[in-house]
């Protein structure tokens, strides 16, 4: 099973400038192709750093803030390697997650918990919980590595303006809490516009937008907001990044379990 | 076997230290506040030189107490304790983060406990950081271990039992640390060049053993008294789903021995002690498989003395967002109830609730049980934001069936509630 997927993974790659609309395709093979098509084109960046702002929204627009920084390094062949430091809410000010994500099998991840001093060793079980309470699940902030789904190819369609590639995506683990995800890539720039996420019922649970797209070092694609909606709740989500900064230098020392300690 | 022994040396100390009692307990303070005053000056200086990187954060809380019981001695106060906390964090930054200066003092003021009204430098360091490795010198707070119930390899710092029982609060611990950060793992040395010793709780105080301690009458094993020179070194690496740490100490006990005085005070006695330490965590899938692992030797014969357990996970209970935990964990300690451990064939079963929700709800309660006579310890713990700059706090302890070879007997009386309204800055 899983030396078919990196052989398909491969295809694509091999076949290079290949129009992906070839006919011979199965929905299945596009809509892979895509997604590793998508990926293909964020791989090289080596390391990122950023601020982010999260805003919560409940039914009746109350809002809270977050306020966090962000950093993630390349991982040849595996997983990128991340860590978020929390800022506000001030009292979990310090406190630091450390995620190293992997192609197959589990994440590994870890907590600085500032009051005590302690480092620990967290289970990654957990795809599906909120994260700081937000709308977007632990596996929605995750590095979205190709191998973590199955893909078909829908349709195309305009969406705000773009000319898109619309797929759907299985989760590969058991314990995600989806059935499937809807992704609209614009053609151009193999960006995600949108995702639509499917529970475990198959209702429609939430959307996430993506906005102003912003390139970097000629290549990388980033969002300065995301805006993820809770249909069955009524309850949001926005983030906001500020200050991108790619290839900073970053080495496997900037993530290991030292450097979450003094981690600001 | 070491009692009467220790009690023939504290006696010695006695003699010798009685008539400079009083010069001596200055002097060991005027040590501890030259150390502070120098770290001080160091922060003032590099405040000087580089006032770029400076971050000021911290809190203020204001505690309750309720003793629903009355207390077991006349002296003891009753019902409740009021309290106020503050514990600013001052942050400085240079050299691109390489370098950076830590200092977080903590002042206490209590309504009825004399000591509990502390001060203390909590951290109080300069760190610099190298690819390979890592130097900090000053007073720090260094955590080891992975069980939730009862840290047992944990011995870095002084326990501040004043604050709480729980053992997680601690004195800050003059340190050189070097960190080697390899691919084999993380090596930690420390070199401790100073002891703090453990504060007690006066004799209006609650929870507090029911003899008195009397601390000019301490005594140390090693003639240097608290200015032995400790070290310790830890290595700590992961290996797949295993975390491991393996640890040895060389140096003053933390935890004293008390040894009844003709006047019915007990005197704390530290031990010069040597222990090794292991700790384990294996984490795989929604399981947390833990163990910790100590052998002592000089506090009395050599012993051996393990926590071992787990916690299990149910995340996302029904997307609900609700995870709950649920931990179990072993005590034995060889040295058994004449021992002045706690927990020497203890079963501590517990539950974690997190909400993930917007105020971060959760919750931790849990029994430890004596496995021969049934005394049992409970816990609860429960925490929430409110806003986005307050964090209520909900604590319960209480001491059920304490028999009387359990050392928190004398606490039978001392069942509290302790509600805490914190802001953060």
């Amino acid at each position: 099973m899983k030396t078919k997927i990196s052989l398909l993974a491969i295809l694509p790659i091999l076949s290079g400038l290949l129009p992906l609309t070839a006919a011979t395709d199965t929905p299945e093979e596009k809509g892979l192709a895509i997604a590793t098509e998508a990926d293909k084109r964020d791989t090289g960046f080596k390391d990122s750093s950023s601020e982010l702002i999260m805003i919560l929204r409940n039914r009746h627009g109350q809002e809270s803030i977050r306020d966090m920084r962000n950093k993630t390094l390349e991982v040849d062949n595996d997983g990128d390697k991340t860590i978020i430091i929390f800022n506000k809410p001030r009292d979990v000010k310090g406190t630091a997650f450390l995620s190293f994500t992997h192609k197959s099998g589990q994440d590994d991840q870890w907590l600085y918990l500032p009051a005590l001093k302690r480092v620990k060793r967290i289970s990654s079980n957990n795809k599906s919980g909120p994260f700081m309470g937000s709308e977007f699940a632990y596996e929605d902030i995750a590095s979205q590595e190709v191998e973590k789904y199955t893909y078909k190819y829908l349709r195309d369609e305009e969406y705000e303006g773009h000319a898109c590639f619309v797929i759907e995506r299985y989760p590969v683990d058991k314990k995600s809490g989806y059935t499937r995800q809807v992704v609209w890539f614009d053609k151009a720039e193999y960006r995600v516009q949108k995702v639509d996420y499917y529970d475990r019922k198959n209702d429609l649970r939430k959307t996430l937008t993506s906005k102003n797209y912003q390139q970097y070092l000629n290549q990388y694609w980033r969002p300065d907001e995301m805006h993820m909606v809770n249909h069955q709740t009524g309850k949001s989500t926005t983030l906001i990044w500020n200050n991108y900064k790619f290839r900073n230098g970053f080495t496997k020392r900037d993530f290991d379990k030292n450097s979450l300690k003094r981690a600001r | 076997m070491t009692r009467p022994k220790s009690v023939k040396r504290i006696r010695e100390e006695r003699k010798e230290t009685n008539s400079h009692n009083r010069s001596l307990l200055s002097y060991s303070l005027f040590g501890f506040l030259r150390f502070s005053l120098f770290a001080i000056s160091l922060v003032v200086m590099t405040l000087q030189l580089q006032a770029q990187g400076f971050e000021l954060s911290g809190y203020l809380a204001v505690e309750g107490r309720i003793f629903p019981q009355s207390p077991l001695l006349n002296e003891q106060y009753q019902i409740g304790n009021l309290s106020l906390s503050l514990q600013p964090e001052f942050y400085y930054e240079g050299s691109g983060g390489d370098q950076s200066i830590l200092f977080v003092p903590f002042v206490r003021a209590d309504q009825h406990n004399g000591e509990r009204s502390h001060f203390d430098i909590r951290e109080l360091y300069w760190q610099r950081v190298w690819n390979s490795f890592e130097l900090s010198i000053g007073l720090r707070k260094i955590f080891w271990g992975v069980t939730e119930s009862q840290h047992l390899v944990d011995i870095i710092n002084q326990s501040d039992l004043v604050e709480n029982l729980d053992t997680e609060d601690k004195l800050g611990q003059p340190m050189v640390n070097l960190t080697l950060i390899q691919n084999w793992g993380i090596l930690d040395f420390f070199l401790m060049p100073y002891f703090r010793e453990r504060p007690f709780l006066t004799n209006e105080a609650r929870l507090r053993i029911p003899v008195p301690i009397a601390t000019d009458l301490t005594g140390y094993e090693s003639s240097s008294k608290e200015k032995h020179i400790d070290w310790a070194v830890r290595w700590f690496h992961t290996l797949g789903i295993f975390d491991i740490g393996l640890s040895h100490f060389s140096g003053t006990s933390r935890e004293p021995v008390i040894i009844p005085t003709i006047t019915g005070a007990g005197a704390p006695f530290y031990h010069t002690i040597d222990q090794t330490g292991l700790d384990l965590q294996a984490t795989t899938g929604g399981w947390l498989l833990k163990f910790e692992a100590i052998n002592r030797f000089g506090q009395g014969d050599r012993f051996f003395a393990a926590t071992a357990g787990f916690e299990y996970t149910l995340s996302n209970i029904k997307n609900s967002g609700i995870d709950v935990g649920l931990i179990m964990e072993y005590h034995y300690d060889e040295r058994g109830k004449e021992g002045p451990a706690p927990f020497d064939d203890d079963i501590f079963v517990g539950s974690r609730l997190a909400f993930n929700d917007v105020q971060s709800t959760d919750l931790l309660a849990g029994a430890i049980i004596d496995r021969d006579t049934g005394s049992s310890f409970l816990n609860l713990e429960a925490r929430r934001r409110l806003g986005d700059r307050y964090k209520l706090e909900v604590e319960f302890r209480g001491f059920v069936n304490a028999s009387r070879e359990e050392l928190f007997y004398g606490l039978r009386k001392d069942h509290y509630f302790q509600l805490e309204l914190a802001r953060y800055f």
